[in-house]
C-alpha cells in the first residue's frame, strides 16, 4: 500500500473556492464601531455583522448560500474514505491575543488537530461565537481574520456558523465554538486501545510552550520571556508521519493536562506500562525555567501544536526521520516505549538524575507552589 | 539551564549515593535497623519524589518527610474562617495557588469561589496591595501562610500597607515558626530520628543558630540542605557523616544562600509587624505553644481576625486520618489506614494529601500506588 497515493489533500467542488468568483448574494456593511445586543437581536444590525465580519473573512460556496445548514455531496466525502470523523471544542481562552497566536487561530488548530489526530483529512468547520457586549469591532475582525488565514492554510472551509451577543459580565469577551468533519481513511485504525509492547512514544518538538505562554501572558509574574504559543495545524505533519509509519498505532495532541495525560491515556487503553525518559523529553530552556520558578511541571503544561504518537518499533526510525523534515516536527524526539512486562496503566519517567519517577494523571488544575 | 543543571548530575549523584551506601550500611548494621533522617521541609520532599532520589537510596537508610509543608499543617477550623471572610460582601480574598484547595470542614477556597466568593490567586502579597489600591470600595484580605520563609514578604507588605496609608487592606495571619514544631516533633514519644536535613529558605530568614538546641539537648545532627537532588544527596551525606563519628552538630551545605546569621532586614520587618501567639493548632499535630504570629498591637488594624467576626470553630482531624504519625515519622504515609483509598489527591481527607508537598501527596503522585510501595517496603526490610 503507498499511503502517499490517499486523497489526503483536497479535491473536489471546493478546491477552487478560494479563488472562485464571489457568490455572495448579500454585502450588508456594517456601521458601527462596538458591538451591541442589537448585533445579536436577529435585525438588520445581525446581517451587517454576519455579511460585513463573517462571510467577508470566511466567504465560499457552501457558506455563501446562508441556508441554515451546510450542505456536502456524499460522494465527494466518500472520496476521501469509508468513516466520518466528528468533533466539536469551544475556546474561552485569556488573554484572547497572546505571543504566537489569538482565540481565533486556536479555534482553528485545535479542531483541526481533533480531526487529524484520528487520521481523518479536515474538511469542513463551523463556527459559533458567543461575544461579550462592548467588544470593538476591530478587535472582532482581527480575531476573524486570523480564523480565516489560519482555515485557508489548514486547507479546511468555514461552512456554517453562528453569532450570539450577550449582556456585559455574561461572558469574558469573546467566546468560539468550532465543530469540525473530517473523513478517515480506510486504512487508519488508530485508537488509543492499539498500543503494543516495544513500541515508541514519539513527540513533534518542544513541549510545554502554550502553556507556558499563555500563563506568562496573563502578566501577573512580571516576567518577560520569549516562550510563543506553539499553536499550529498538525495535518500535514501527520499526512507525513502516517505515509512513514502506516502501523502508527495512536495519536493524540497533547493540549489541556499536558504529555502527561496523554500518556496516562494511553497506558490506561492499552493495558500496558510506558516509560519515558526526561533526557530524552524536549523542552526548552525558557519553559523549564519558568517551571522552576512557579514550582510547574512542564508535562503537565499545555499544547497546542504537540502531539504524542504511538509507533511500532520497527517503524519509528522511519516516522521521526519524516516528522522531523516537517518545519512543525523538526525537533521531533522519541522520548520513550511500552515496556513489556511493566504494570498495566503506569507511566513512568527515568530522571536526568538517574531517578525514577511516577508520572500520573493530573489532579484538577495545576497550582503554583507557595515556596 | 545555567546554575540548575549543575546540582542534578547524575555523574556526581552515583559518587555520593556510593558513598552513602557505605556509611548507612555500616551504620545500620550497628544500629540494627535502618537510619532514620527527616527532611523537615516540604520543598525538600516535592523534590525527593520529583527526581526518584528515595528509590536511588540503599534500603538501609529511610527518609521521614517531616512537617514542613505549610499548606498541610493548617487545620480546617482556620479554612473555615478563611472561608466565611471570603464569602462577606464586597470583600476579595488573595492567597496563594496551593492555598485554595485545601479542604476546609465545608468547602475549600477554590469552591466557594465557584459559588461567587470573589478569591484570587496571587505570586506575592504585594499583588494583593495591588488589588486593593485598585477597588478601594472593597476590603481586600491577604491569606497569609507559610513559614519564616513567607513571613518577610507578609511583613514587608503590611509595612507597605501602612507607609501608602492603605485601609483597605488586611491579613488573615497563618503563618507559622519551624522551631518549636522541631521540638514537638523531638518531643514526641514514638519518635525514631537520626538526624534532620534543615530547611533551607527558612534559614535564609533565620540562620543556622536557632538549631542549636537540636544538636545541644537532643544530641541529632542537622544539616541545613539546598533544594536540588545533588544538595539533597550531599546533606545526606554530611548527617551519615557526623553519625558515623560520633557526632551532632549543625552544618550548613546550602551556604550559597544561607548566611550563618540569617537575613536581618527580613528578620526586623518581621519582629516590626509580628508576635507570637500563645499556642496556633496544627493539622495532625494539635496545638503548639508559641508556634504562629500574629499582628502585633501597633499593626491590629490590618489584622482580618480583628477586623471580621469568625466563627473561629476548632474542627477536629477526622479521627481515621493518621497525619500526626506520618508528620513524625511514627508511620510511612501507605501504612495509614485511608491512604489511596479514603483519602487521595482527589479528595484529600487529610492534611498530607493535599499540596504536592505533602509527603502522602507525594507519594501517590510520584511513588506509586500503595500496593506497589507496600511490596517494594517489604522487600527493603526483608533485605535488612
Amino acid at each position: 500500500m503507498n499511503v502517499a497515493d490517499k486523497p489526503l489533500s483536497r479535491v473536489g467542488s471546493d478546491e477552487l473556492a478560494a479563488n472562485s468568483p464571489d457568490t455572495r448574494t448579500r454585502h450588508g456593511k456594517l456601521v458601527s464601531s462596538v458591538i451591541t445586543l442589537a448585533h445579536g437581536g436577529g435585525g438588520k444590525a445581525m446581517r451587517d455583522l454576519i455579511d460585513d465580519v463573517f462571510i467577508e473573512a470566511f466567504s465560499n460556496p457552501t457558506l455563501n448560500t446562508l441556508e441554515d445548514q451546510a450542505r456536502f455531496q456524499l460522494s465527494d466525502l466518500a472520496r476521501y474514505g469509508d468513516r466520518l470523523a466528528m468533533t466539536t471544542d469551544s475556546y474561552v481562552i485569556d488573554p484572547i491575543f497572546f505571543p504566537g497566536g489569538d482565540i481565533g487561530k486556536l479555534a482553528i488548530c485545535g479542531t483541526v488537530n481533533d480531526l487529524a489526530v484520528g487520521g481523518a483529512t479536515p474538511l469542513y468547520l463551523t463556527c459559533a461565537m458567543i461575544i461579550e457586549e462592548g467588544m470593538q469591532v476591530s478587535t472582532l475582525r482581527q480575531i476573524v481574520k486570523s480564523m480565516a488565514d489560519t482555515a485557508k492554510a489548514a486547507g479546511v472551509f468555514i461552512v456554517t456558523g453562528d453569532t450570539k451577543v450577550v449582556g456585559r459580565g455574561s461572558c469574558d469577551k469573546i467566546f468560539i465554538n468550532t465543530a469540525g468533519i473530517g473523513v478517515i481513511h480506510q486504512d487508519f485504525k488508530l485508537g488509543a486501545d492499539q498500543g503494543q509492547d516495544g513500541d515508541h512514544i514519539l513527540v513533534n518538538g518542544y513541549l510545554g510552550d502554550h502553556g507556558a505562554a499563555i500563563l506568562n501572558a496573563r502578566g501577573d509574574m512580571h516576567l518577560t520571556s520569549p516562550i510563543e504559543s506553539d499553536c499550529a495545524p498538525l495535518h500535514e505533519l501527520i499526512q507525513a508521519l502516517l505515509t512513514a509509519a502506516p502501523n502508527t498505532r495512536f495519536i493524540r495532541d497533547a493540549t489541556r493536562g499536558g504529555i502527561a495525560s496523554v500518556l496516562n491515556e494511553i497506558a490506561a487503553a492499552s493495558k500496558c506500562a510506558i516509560e519515558i525518559h526526561e533526557t530524552k523529553t524536549p523542552i526548552r530552556q525558557e519553559v523549564k525555567g519558568f517551571c522552576e520558578i512557579l514550582g510547574l511541571d512542564p508535562l503537565y503544561l499545555a499544547n497546542e501544536g504537540k502531539l504524542v504518537a504511538v509507533v511500532p518499533a520497527n517503524e519509528s526510525q522511519a516516522a521521526l526521520s519524516a516528522m522531523r523534515d516537517h518545519p512543525l516536527g523538526k525537533y521531533s524526539a522519541d522520548i520513550g516505549s511500552i515496556l513489556p512486562g511493566g504494570r498495566a496503566g503506569r507511566v513512568h519517567m527515568q530522571t536526568s538524575f538517574g531517578g525514577k519517577r511516577i508520572v500520573d494523571m493530573l489532579v484538577g488544575e495545576q497550582l503554583p507552589r507557595i515556596c | 539551564m545555567k546554575y540548575v543543571d549543575e546540582f542534578r548530575d547524575p555523574d556526581k549523584a552515583k559518587t555520593l549515593i556510593r558513598e552513602i551506601t557505605r556509611l548507612s550500611d555500616q551504620l545500620a548494621r550497628d544500629l540494627k535497623r535502618p537510619v532514620y533522617i527527616m527532611e523537615v521541609c516540604g520543598g525538600h520532599t516535592h523534590s525527593i519524589f520529583r527526581y526518584g532520589i528515595e528509590n536511588m537510596l540503599p534500603s538501609s537508610l529511610e527518609l521521614i518527610h517531616g512537617p514542613g509543608c505549610p499548606v498541610c499543617v493548617l487545620p480546617m477550623g482556620r479554612v473555615d474562617d478563611c472561608v466565611a471572610i471570603a464569602e462577606q460582601a464586597n470583600t476579595i480574598m488573595t492567597t496563594f495557588g496551593d492555598a485554595m484547595r485545601v479542604p476546609g470542614s465545608k468547602r475549600s477556597l477554590l469552591q466557594a469561589k465557584a459559588l461567587g466568593a470573589d478569591v484570587r490567586m496571587v505570586y506575592s502579597p504585594l499583588d494583593a496591595l495591588s488589588i486593593a489600591k485598585k477597588n478601594p470600595d472593597k476590603e481586600v484580605v491577604f491569606f497569609g501562610l507559610g513559614f519564616e520563609t513567607t513571613m518577610p514578604s507578609t511583613a514587608l507588605t503590611v509595612l507597605k500597607a501602612e507607609a501608602d496609608g492603605i485601609k483597605n487592606f488586611s491579613l488573615f495571619c497563618n503563618h507559622i515558626t519551624i522551631i518549636p514544631t522541631i521540638k514537638a516533633v523531638l518531643d514526641s514519644p514514638d519518635l525514631q530520628l537520626d538526624g534532620f536535613l534543615g530547611p533551607g529558605h527558612v534559614s535564609m530568614v533565620i540562620g543556622n543558630q536557632p538549631y542549636g538546641f537540636i544538636a545541644e539537648h537532643y544530641q541529632r545532627p542537622v544539616v541545613v540542605s539546598g533544594f536540588e537532588p545533588l544538595d539533597i544527596l550531599q546533606s545526606l551525606w554530611m548527617v551519615l557523616k557526623q553519625l558515623h563519628a560520633g557526632e551532632a552538630r549543625i552544618e550548613n551545605q546550602y551556604n550559597r544562600v544561607v548566611p550563618e546569621d540569617g537575613n536581618r532586614m527580613a528578620l526586623e520587618a518581621i519582629s516590626k509587624v509580628f508576635e507570637l501567639r500563645q499556642f496556633f493548632e496544627w493539622r495532625g499535630l494539635g496545638s503548639i505553644d508559641n508556634s504562629g504570629v500574629q499582628l502585633n498591637q501597633k499593626y491590629a488594624a490590618y489584622d482580618a481576625e480583628k477586623k471580621f467576626a469568625l466563627p473561629a470553630i476548632s474542627i477536629a482531624d477526622p479521627k481515621s486520618c493518621q497525619c500526626g504519625e506520618v508528620l513524625k515519622g511514627a508511620i510511612k504515609p501507605w501504612q495509614c489506614k485511608v491512604y489511596g483509598k479514603a483519602c487521595t489527591p482527589e479528595t484529600p481527607m487529610g492534611a498530607l494529601m493535599v499540596s504536592s508537598e505533602g509527603a502522602c501527596a507525594a507519594y501517590y503522585q510520584y511513588g506509586g500506588a500503595p500496593k506497589d510501595i507496600i511490596q517494594i517496603h517489604q522487600l527493603e526490610e526483608t533485605s535488612i
